[in-house]
């Protein structure tokens, strides 16, 4: 078991200095990054004084040493819009973020299992026909449209639910403010819905066919057709003899599932205006302020390979099996 | 979202090797099992509908999709009470509604196709090499994997493009399609991966069989027996993802359109008209927010059913 988290632990550390790679030679795939940073009428003079003070004319692994070495400290240098440590305006946002994805999942969970258990049990049914279908559309929509069509009908036509922005639930929390956590739960909520269902619709409709297919296979199993031979319920063989089993795709996928949540994020919280780090990386992108971006990939990064890793040792505690693969 | 359904890739099972005389009877079943299902053959019709309006998009749009006029701005489309000339409507410049998706339908398949031929040939080669060669090259081609999925897929696309387009943003004498480029390579780049994985895992299962051994006992070169053995075994499962990468492509070339950092403004797309229609929500101009969604949804929900189709049709046991 140690042996196993200690080998995992290995391979996330050199798969964060792929992505510290990566995100440090962004910066260099056009060519010299010093043009990023001046205006398309600044003299020879000038680029060449930026580039030295910008330190691009130094070797390229002397450069990477000199960013990876403040990166561990978590100095992504200052950002050139918000005259602040690019990473402290990066974790500020980081708890938005955070929500929405884990609101997202929850949705993309709660739902799927229910609906591909029933649409498996009650196979060939009108309710199955329409769960699948229902399905394959929510896969086939982008988020950002039914992002858009919620703002319009939900938002602007019922008016039930506000259209943007963010009522913070997890900085209170993490404050132990829970009478201010109490008094505008409601409210956060009320903001988080509409985003948190953009955001989950994919990995909803995804793990709803995902939970049936497993679910059928399952079904077809010789020890079902033994709990049904013993007499069992129909309610009892499903619920207690396939559904763990069903269930395993499922949490295979959901380290995984994180990486497609955080994707979905940037989109739908530059939809609601959620305040997050999705919608500062855009904002950053088009300011060409790539000391927020950096900041904001890496620590995107660091929080998935985190989460996936905390997953698969969990996985490997709940399943033995996988600890000898 | 953008990424091929793991799942899918997990429940594709590695195809015997093929004979010969297998393949004309393949089409033969092809088309009669397609014929019996209803809703793969509205979705071919649909898909048909959409690659003719991007074939003859100039002979097929009634006007310029850039030509703007301000004195027919906002128009609705003609069965909500607009003018008969814009069917669909005009948008907040006065820009024809219905030759704009004409012409989006293009860049959505265009990238689409190209993205994925690209993200195929390049995670089918390494895969395909890392599985045969093993060893050293086998795990850096892995590792080098892994790190890629670590990256979120639109952050991914997001660095590239930032960087790329802050660069191509000057260059004004350039063709549509050298426009498109930079988007190409980000989204083929950016999904190499399941590609790569699916060839290894195909490649790992044939490399100690019969044929190739036998292959190899007559002194073919690993390249010849990589390409020429077993490439064409592993294709039914890669042509499958394949087609469902077609699909979540077109998703993120809209997403990154709808963001503002896919295809350049001049260009007119499906997620650029979306992403234009946002401002005008509230003030309940609602036709240039759902025709251009209705059609990306569409067309992705064609291809993904006629994907699901494809996926029972090359694998019988997964029939139902």
């Amino acid at each position: 078991m140690l042996r196993y988290i200690l080998g995992r632990l290995w391979q996330s550390l050199i798969v964060l200095v792929g992505v510290s790679v990566l995100a440090f030679s962004v910066l260099f795939l056009s060519g010299d990054p010093t043009y990023l940073y001046v205006n398309e009428h600044a003299t020879n003079e000038t680029i060449a004084a930026t580039r030295h003070k910008l330190g691009f004319d130094r070797p390229v692994y002397v450069q990477y040493y000199d960013f990876a070495r403040k990166a561990i400290r978590g100095d992504f240098g200052t950002s050139l819009r918000y005259g602040q440590p690019a990473m402290k305006i990066v974790l500020a946002r980081l708890p938005a973020t955070l929500e929405l994805t884990f609101a997202a999942m929850f949705i993309a969970i709660i739902f799927a299992i229910p609906l591909g258990t029933f649409a498996a049990v009650r196979r060939g049914s009108t309710f199955d026909g329409a769960t699948m279908l229902g399905a394959m559309v929510g896969q086939s929509m982008p988020d950002f449209w039914l992002g858009i069509m919620l703002i319009l009908v939900v938002g602007v036509q019922l008016k039930w639910l506000p259209i943007s922005g963010r009522v913070p639930i997890l900085e209170p929390l993490f404050a132990g403010d829970f009478n201010q956590l109490f008094k505008t739960l409601p409210e956060s909520i009320r903001h988080l819905i509409m985003p948190a269902i953009v955001a989950g619709v994919w990995s909803l409709s995804r793990n709803s066919r995902l939970v049936r297919s497993s679910m059928l296979e399952v079904l077809g199993m010789d020890y079902v057709t033994t709990a049904r031979a013993k007499g069992l319920a129909e309610f009892r063989v499903v619920m207690k003899h396939a559904f763990k089993n069903a269930l395993i795709p499922v949490v295979t996928i959901i380290g995984l599932e994180f990486g497609f949540l955080l994707s979905g994020d940037i989109v739908v919280e530059n939809i609601f205006a959620w305040p997050g780090v999705g919608r500062l990386v855009v904002n950053a992108i088009n300011q060409k302020d790539f000391n927020i971006v950096q900041a904001s990939v890496i620590t995107l990064a660091v929080v998935f390979i985190a989460l996936n890793l905390f997953i698969d040792i969990l996985y490997t505690y709940l399943d033995p099996r996988i600890r000898y693969r | 979202m953008t990424v091929p359904d793991e799942a899918t890739v997990v429940a594709m099972p590695i195809p015997e090797p093929q004979t010969q005389r297998g393949r004309v009877s393949t089409w033969y079943r092809a088309r009669h099992s397609l014929w019996r299902a209803k809703f793969p053959v509205v979705a071919l019709f649909i898909l048909g509908v959409v690659v003719i309006m991007a074939l003859f998009a100039p002979f097929l749009a009634p006007y310029n999709p850039n030509k703007v006029d301000v004195q027919i701005r906002l128009l609705p489309p003609a069965f909500a009470g607009g003018d008969p000339a814009y069917p669909l409507g005009t948008d907040a410049l006065g820009r024809d509604v219905l030759s704009r998706l004409i012409y989006g339908a293009r860049v959505s398949l265009v990238v689409g196709l190209t993205a994925v031929m690209v993200a195929g040939t390049l995670g089918v080669t390494l895969g395909l090499t890392a599985g045969f060669l093993g060893g050293r090259i086998d795990n850096v081609i892995m590792r080098a994997a892994d790190i890629q999925l670590a990256f979120p897929f639109i952050l991914l696309a997001i660095s590239l493009l930032a960087v790329l387009n802050a660069r191509r943003g000057v260059e004004a004498n350039i063709s549509n399609f050298q426009r498109l480029v930079p988007l190409i390579l980000t989204l083929g780049v950016a999904q190499w991966v399941t590609y790569a994985r699916m060839g290894r895992s195909v490649t790992l299962s044939l490399r100690e069989k019969e044929f190739v051994e036998s292959a190899r006992a007559l002194g073919d070169s690993k390249r010849s027996i990589i390409f020429r053995n077993i490439l064409p075994n592993a294709l039914a499962p890669l042509i499958v993802i394949a087609s469902f990468n077609v699909a979540s492509t077109i998703l993120a070339e809209a997403a990154l359109s709808f963001l503002g950092l896919g295809v350049p403004p001049a260009i007119p797309t499906w997620g650029g008209m979306l992403a234009e229609s946002r401002e005008l929500l509230i003030s309940g101009v609602w036709w240039l927010a759902i025709i251009p969604g209705l059609a990306i949804m569409f067309t992705v929900l064609s291809i993904n059913i006629l994907g699901d189709w494809l996926r029972d049709f090359l694998d019988p046991r997964l029939r139902t």
